[in-house]
This record gives C-alpha cells, structure tokens and sequence, in this order.
C-alpha cells in the first residue's frame, strides 16, 4: 500500500512535469523574436550612410523620433516636420551655429504633429494632416504667435492622410490630398470587392490643389484642384528651372493578393511603376482607373475596372510618367538641386528619397536609399542611381530598417539634407573637390 | 489492490487529458496556422509579424491579439472594420475581413499568431470561432 501511494506521487510529479514542459516545448519552438539592432551607427563614417567619391555627411540631429519633411532657411537654420510630436513640439528648428555640420541647438514649437514643411519668401508653412499653417520668419527663427491658418478641413481618414506642400513663385502652395483608399474599390483592399464608378473620392482627394499664400481659412470653394488622378504623393517638389511642378506617386498595392488569377507574385512586386510625373496644370493621372505597366510602357485598366494586363480602354488619354521606377519603393521626398557645390552632373537634377517597400513581402524588400535622377530641359536625361544607402543597415524590413529615408531640402551653400522618419535622423550632405 | 491500482492509474490518466489538452498545441495546429498566415496575413503584418510603421500594426507583443479570445476573432471576421471608432491607432490601412476562411482555419491562425514571435496566449477552438460568427450573424 505504501508502495503504491509512492508509486502514485512519483507518477503525478512527472506527469505534471511532463505536461508544463511540453506545453512550453510546442509553443516556443523554433520562433525567433525579432530585435531592433542597437548598434550606434552615430560614430561611422557619414553616419552609417554610404557616398559617392568625394561626399561625406555628419549627422546633423538625431533621435528627433519621426522627422518626416524638413527644410531650410536662407540663414541655415533647418526646421522639421516631426510625425510623432517631441516633447509636445510639432516643429524642430535645428541651429548649427558654428557651422561644424552638427546642430548645436534644437528648439521646437507647432503642437501639431503632421508631414509637411516648406519656407518660401519669408515665411514657413507647415501642414497638419488637415491643415496648413504659416509662420513669419525673423532672424531669430519663426515667431509662434504669427501663426495663421491659411488652408483647413482637408479631407483626413487616416489612410494616405500625409498633406506634403511645395510653393511655386507666383504667391501659390501645392498640397498633396491622398486618396484614403488603394484602388477605390467598394471596400477596400479586399477581393473580390469592385472598383467604384465614378470614384467618389476624386471629388475632393486623390489631387493636387493649390491655394493662395496670403489668404486665411480656405477650404476647397476657395481653392483649385491642379492635378487629379494620383493615388498618394509624398515627393512633391516645384521645379524653379522649369516653373513647373513635379512629383513621383507611391503606385497601387496588392496586384497579386486581390487579384492572385491575373497577377503572379513576382509581377505584384515589381507593378506598377512609382510613376513620376510632370504635373501641368489640369492633368488627369488616371487613378483609381488605371495604372501604370512599366514593361509594356503602357497606362492599364485597372483590374477593379475590369482589366486584363492587356486592355487600356479609357486610359488612353491619361497623364504618363516621365520616368518610371520599381514598384512599392515608396517615394518619400523629392528635391531639385539647384545648388553649385555639388559637381556639374548633378545640377538640376531629381534627387528622391525612398521609405522602402513593404509591398514586395515575402520577398525580399527594396528601396530604402536616395537616388538621383540626372535631367536636362526639363526631362530624365539617363537612369537613375543610388546616391546614398546604407540607412536600412542588415534587417531591410519596415520595422527592422535602422533608418528610413523621407525627406530632402537644399542648404543655401548648396548641402543636401536628408532625414529620416524612424528614430528621426537628419544628415548633412557635402561635396569636397580632390 | 488491483482495484486500487487501477483507480490509481485512471486517476494519472484523467489528471494527463486536464493537465495538458487545454493548453498544449499540436505541432499540427502550428504548421495549419503558419500556412493561412502566410496566405493571408504575411504581405501586411510582414514575416517576422513586426508589421509596417504608421501602416500595418505587428502581430508580435499585440495586445488586441493576445489580451482576450473575442476580439481577435471579431478582427479575423470582420477586418478593420471591426475597430472603427475604437482606438486612436497610429496605423492607417484597411484590413479586409477574412470570414470565407473556416471556423477551423481561423481558430489555427490565431493559435498560430498567439504562439510565435515570441507571443505565448491561450489556445483559440474552432467553437470559440464558431460562436462569435454566430452572435455577428
């Protein structure tokens, strides 16, 4: 008997062993955490970015969390739209003021968070994600209380809500409506759901529109619409040369998931083009209708408008890209330089900066890098090519990246600069002849 | 004796089936959830479920995933739109709901998903699903 209440205890302590260790034997095995790397790329050379010969950059700021657009004043100090607000502030002025190429003092005001950041004639113009606002600059920086609202009640439903600016020199500012949908499909993102015909939300997004500098409370009776047809712009940037303005689309997603009968893996990834685009007044860019093949160089109906990958229907007569990349890079920032510093080639040129893809999942992710697209009248005059990289370091994913590539602006003595809405890093790009 | 011995074992037997079915998942049940996830959930929430800043949310540490059964399940079924309105959530895309998958393929997915990147949540039966596609109807 006393054997057996032995016998009894011993076999109940291993079955219960038994069980623990195998519950957490199943549910643990082979799964990896994924890890942010910590590793201080601060200290490398050009911080942790790689350069053509003869460039080199400092890390101007770091850490500012989610510095999304940012620009520079004639004076040098250079301000940035923060997308998480840093401290309750929604714009950084970054300061340099002995001019080693690091910012020596960071104040910050705007309680807004948001994407856009412009300065033009004395004045900065910052954009919430329904908003825009201006401030007058004086040599000390902006004055917070000049502030004036001057464009409100954009249309915001989370999904491509960013609203980046540019200004032409004719008293305009250009702002980006996105289209809070991928494809304007009944419901979004989902099989098997048509395309809406007419798509409602042309009306009032998936545009361009342009407003008056120097007028407040306007809303979309007092402005225009300039372009229509584009599904989101981030890089937006008017072209002082050409007095005109320019822009590369962040192009559809899900090609091969909505539609996995007409489009195998490898062509979702690689469709459609991000499109750039010359953006005469009035132009129709064809979204949500269409989309661009940059293998058959052609507009196509879109699949939720009954396409094929073969028919072009209504699409014939829409706006095409001036210089078709990869798709689902995602186009962030664009920047004409028109500085002297750089070395000729590069004069006039497009420089682009890339978030990176996630679209391209499970295989392998790109962008996440600068390029700079040579121009000549106003045209591509080549291919592009990678100008700096670096910034995703070994884990390209969108969480993984160490950083990720936003935004662009000139220095007045011709630096580019270059930021980054991951941990919020902004680089100082420099030329040096041999 | 022999009839104690055998209470005895009945006993170990009993205490084997409460101890461990609840809460221990078939490899089987592992490797099914893995399939549909990466089918249907990897080209947003992204291989190592850490999603897409600002876009996608991660599966891995998710607290909508992981606190309770209902919620998740509700999400599988009925996509974002099950979340309108709820949370002030920093990521911005659609979701489509998935409710043409089955009450099984649902129930593995989510076990799957609450038990990998380093999630560890209790297991989700198909009549769980069952009864939260019952009370949508």
């Amino acid at each position: 008997m006393k054997l057996l209440k032995r016998f009894f205890v011993i076999t109940l302590i291993f079955t219960l062993s038994y069980c623990a260790n195998n519950s957490s034997e199943k549910t643990d095995a082979k799964e990896e955490k994924a890890e942010t790397p910590k590793t201080s790329t601060r200290d490398q050379p050009n911080g942790g970015i790689t350069l053509p010969a003869g460039f080199s950059a400092t890390v101007f700021a770091d850490d500012l969390g989610s510095a999304r657009h940012i620009a520079v004043n004639a004076n040098g100090d250079v301000y940035t739209k923060v997308g998480k607000l840093n401290d309750g502030r929604g714009i950084l002025r970054l300061r340099d003021a002995n001019n080693d190429g690091v910012a020596d003092s960071i104040s910050g005001f705007g309680n807004y968070k948001g994407s856009g950041i412009a300065i033009k004639n004395g004045y900065l113009y910052a954009t919430s994600d329904e908003n825009i606002y201006r401030y007058k600059l004086n040599n000390n920086g902006p004055d917070p209380a000049s502030e004036e609202l001057i464009v409100t009640g954009l249309v915001n439903e989370k999904q491509h809500s960013s609203k980046p600016i540019t200004l032409d020199n004719a008293g305009n500012i250009y702002v980006n409506i996105g289209a809070p949908s991928n494809a304007c499909q009944e419901k979004d993102r989902t099989k098997d759901s048509k395309g809406q015909d007419p798509c409602p939300i042309l009306e009032k997004a998936a545009a361009i529109w342009q407003f008056k500098v120097g007028q407040k409370n306007q809303s979309y009776k007092e402005g225009l619409r300039y372009v229509t047809g584009i599904r989101n712009i981030m890089a937006l940037d008017w072209n002082n040369q050409m007095n005109e303005l320019y822009a590369v689309q962040h192009g559809r997603d899900d090609l091969n998931r909505l539609y996995p009968d007409l489009f195998s893996e490898e062509e979702s990834v690689e469709l459609p083009a991000e499109e750039m685009f010359l953006m005469k007044k009035g132009s129709d860019f064809g979204w949500p209708y269409c989309y661009y093949d940059q293998r058959q160089k052609k507009k196509l109906l879109s699949p939720e408008y009954g396409g094929d990958k073969v028919k072009t229907d209504r699409c014939d007569g829409k706006g095409k890209p001036i210089y078709a990349f990869p798709g689902h890079w995602g186009p962030n920032g664009l920047l004409f330089y028109t500085g002297s510093q750089f070395p000729e080639k590069y004069r006039g040129g497009a420089f682009v900066a890339w978030h990176g893809s996630w679209n391209r999942a499970p295989r392998e992710q790109q962008g996440y890098f600068v390029t700079f697209l040579p121009f000549k009248n106003g045209m591509p005059s080549g291919e592009f090519e990678v100008f700096a990289d670096g910034f995703a370091g070994a884990n390209k994913t969108p969480k993984g990246a160490t950083f990720r590539p936003c935004g662009l602006a000139q220095g007045p003595d011709g630096s580019l600069f270059i930021c980054d809405d991951q941990k919020g890093r902004v680089w100082k790009v420099t030329y040096k002849a041999n | 004796m022999i009839r104690q011995l055998s209470v005895a074992i009945l006993l170990i037997v009993v205490l084997f089936i409460i101890g461990c079915s609840d809460e221990s998942i078939s490899q089987k049940t592992m490797e099914k959830g893995k399939k549909i996830y990466n089918t249907y959930c990897l080209s947003c929430h992204m291989e190592d479920a850490m999603g897409v800043p600002r876009l996608n949310p991660p599966l891995a540490g998710s607290e909508l995933l992981l606190k309770e059964k209902t919620k998740p399940i509700r999400i599988v079924l009925r996509g974002s739109e099950e979340l309108k309105g709820e949370t002030d959530s920093e990521y911005t895309n659609t979701m489509m709901g998935l409710g043409t998958l089955s009450d099984q393929e649902i129930a593995d997915v989510l076990t799957y998903a609450r038990n990998s990147f380093g999630n560890k949540a209790p297991k989700i039966n198909e009549s769980d699903v069952k009864n939260e596609r019952t009370k949508l109807k």
